[in-house]
């Protein structure tokens, strides 16, 4: 019941903050104008392919209104259910926010367009270090614009963990039985265990990929469960004590339960970045790029901030953060350093991912 | 009375039938028989032959015949109750077990979750009472008893259905000629609601050994049922062709039980509703 009303109260002072960022509206720099002139005359609609809650409502209705595009919405869970939808083309999208590994994908097997960056004037928000990230799969920045980043780490409870967390470790340590939240999917899972043994998380030799999946069976007893979605209200609610998760819902559990402390262990750790790509048979380019230059705007990009709390690459969008505490945190906007052995996944092709799936099959059914 | 019926009329359930239900069908022998180049194969169908999948098939099993043995030996005496009653039990059963089934199954597992957890509501009761915690979630337990709980009313109905219909003169007739209590029950009820019975076992033991959400929200994904595996070959695999090919061999033990429905209950007298 508590957490029920918690849950209910964080909601409404979610839609205070949102009435808030109305204000920002009225400071629009004058760089936004030229962009959305040239989508008005454009007009027709766009349709759109995001991840779940994973833009403000908001904002689409604020970029109807401007340009007079109609935004047809769609979300999707995970990255393997978008790409079959997209490749079978049975319904054209225009905008789609793949993650690193799946762009990768796309642009191998001739799925996406390169984007007209002309069109996309905002793009000089962008920091220029996401940009180089992105070159890890998209060779010469000429098919996607980074949305969000982050990574993956540790969340824990102060109040139930009494040493200090820094590595990968402390998820095999038996003084957490049944106190441990691990990611239910195949990378995720791996990723962890790879770089607890100190190799890449995008190797393709069998003999690592097996001594990873030895360690996470004999990790599975002390898993209280493998979830995704569910690591956050888990945690929330003190249901663990140690929870794998990405850094944007990291943000989001502290506000909601102050004890949780989130860290990227020194082994490394996944640096992902989400971005938006144009599909080949996309209908509208015009309107999609119009979308993505408009979500590249400093204040568009702090609402869609605010309201999802992943880490923005908007630079100028950063800089209108009010919350100092924020601006500044090393969970939103790791330092270079911290990021140190941290890699962005990379497309392994299907024999590999097959390798991957059957050995994450064998940690799931021992 | 009406001889020439409008052959019309079936054409919405026929449309609806070829659509939804024998079109997929054949797309899931097709992709369950090829590879992922389009050439025939059995490979899809032998992975079931895997340890892992063996034993996620063999789980599934397990569960779903205990789940089904609990709603078994939990329904028929609570059928037989409700069938005794002097007035007509319909509206009570249809209260306190249809009306739960107005809401989303989904949203009734997840509160099973809620309600098990660590710190969750049984948990909170019992420690107010200075009762030992409960700890069954996340194991086959939470697993059986969110099958038990979901799928009790399937086994409930039929077996009603049948003892209502029974024959009053039927059992009067066995006890004139001097039958006991028991007797009566072993000789004659018993083997009367057999059809309902049947048919309730098929319709608890199927959807129980098919469920992934089950295994997926209150065994913390830790325990893999064969459904499960089907599940994350469409889902995080990409791999329709094994997905398809596991089906097809679930389908068997699917057509199986219906067989064996089929055999005892002819007339479908133990039809749920």
């Amino acid at each position: 019941m508590k957490r029920f009303l918690s849950l209910t109260l964080s909601g409404a002072l979610l839609l205070g903050a949102l009435s808030g960022c109305a204000k920002i509206e009225d400071a629009k720099d004058s760089t936004e104008a030229a962009g959305t002139e040239t989508a008005a005359a454009a007009g027709g609609k766009v349709v759109v392919y995001n991840w779940g809650e994973y833009l403000d409502p908001e904002v689409i209705d604020m970029f109807e209104e401007e340009t007079g595009i109609k935004v047809v919405y769609e979300e999707f869970e995970t990255n393997e259910i978008m790409y079959p939808k997209v490749a079978a083309g049975a319904i054209s999208y225009d905008v789609v926010c793949p993650s690193d590994y799946m762009i990768q994908k796309m642009i191998e097997n001739d799925l996406l367009q390169e984007i007209n960056f002309d069109n996309i004037p905002n793009l000089k928000n962008i920091g220029e270090e996401y940009l180089s990230w992105s070159e890890e799969f998209d060779p010469g920045n000429k098919y996607s614009v980074p949305y969000c980043w982050g990574t993956v780490g540790i969340l824990y409870n102060k109040a139930m963990v009494e040493e200090p967390v820094d590595s990968w470790d402390i998820l095999w340590d038996e003084k957490y039985k049944d106190n441990i939240l691990m990611q239910d999917s195949v990378r995720d899972a791996l990723m962890v265990a790879l770089k607890k043994l100190g190799y890449s998380m995008n190797t393709d030799s069998e003999e690592e990929i097996s001594q990873a999946t030895q360690l996470l069976i004999e990790q599975k007893p002390l898993v209280q469960a493998y979830v995704i979605d569910q690591v956050r209200d888990k945690m929330i609610g003190n249901e663990a004590a140690l929870g794998v998760i990405y850094s944007g819902e990291a943000i989001y559990t502290q506000r909601e339960n102050p004890d949780l402390e989130y860290v990227v262990p020194k082994e490394g750790s996944n640096l992902w970045i989400d971005s938006w790509v144009i599909p080949k048979n996309a209908q509208n380019v015009a309107n999609a790029e119009a979308f993505i230059n408009f979500l590249c705007r400093p204040d568009i990009a702090l609402m869609n901030f605010d309201y999802i709390t992943y880490s923005t690459p908007n630079k100028a969008a950063r800089e209108l953060i009010e919350d100092e505490d924020i601006r500044n945190s090393t969970i939103a906007f790791p330092t270079s350093d911290m990021l140190e052995g941290c890699e962005t996944y990379q497309y392994l092709g299907d024999e590999t991912d097959n390798i991957y799936n059957t050995y994450w099959n064998k940690v799931k059914s021992s | 009375m009406n001889k020439k019926k409008n052959p019309l009329l079936s054409g919405p359930y026929l449309v609806w039938t070829a659509a939804f239900i024998i079109i997929p069908l054949i797309l899931i022998v097709y992709y369950g028989l090829t590879s992922s180049e389009g050439t025939f194969t059995w490979a899809n169908i032998m992975e079931i032959a895997t340890p892992e999948n063996r034993k996620a098939l063999w789980l599934a099993l397990l569960l779903s015949v205990i789940s089904t043995a609990l709603c078994l030996i939990m329904a028929y005496p609570l059928a037989m109750i409700l069938s005794n009653l002097k007035f007509n039990a319909t509206g009570l059963i249809v209260m306190i077990f249809i009306i739960p089934m107005w809401m989303n199954f989904l949203l009734r597992t997840l509160a099973w979750q809620t309600l098990l957890e660590k710190n969750g509501i049984i948990n909170m009761v019992l420690k107010f009472l200075h009762l030992p915690a409960l700890n069954i979630i996340n194991t086959p337990y939470a697993i059986v008893l969110g099958m038990v709980y979901n799928f009790l009313p399937f086994m409930l109905l039929p077996i009603y259905n049948s003892l209502v219909k029974m024959d009053r003169n039927v059992i009067n007739a066995a006890r004139d000629l001097g039958a006991g209590e028991f007797q009566t029950f072993t000789k004659i009820i018993l083997p009367l609601s057999l059809p309902g019975v049947i048919s309730g076992i098929t319709m608890v033991f199927v959807p129980s050994l098919t469920t992934f959400v089950i295994s997926d929200l209150l065994g913390g994904s830790k325990i893999l049922l064969i459904g499960n595996v089907i599940e994350q070959k469409f889902k995080q695999g990409s791999n329709w062709n094994v997905g398809s090919g596991l089906s097809l061999v679930l389908m068997v033990f699917i057509l199986i039980s219906m067989a064996i429905m089929q055999k005892y209950d002819k007339d479908g007298e133990g039809a749920a509703f």
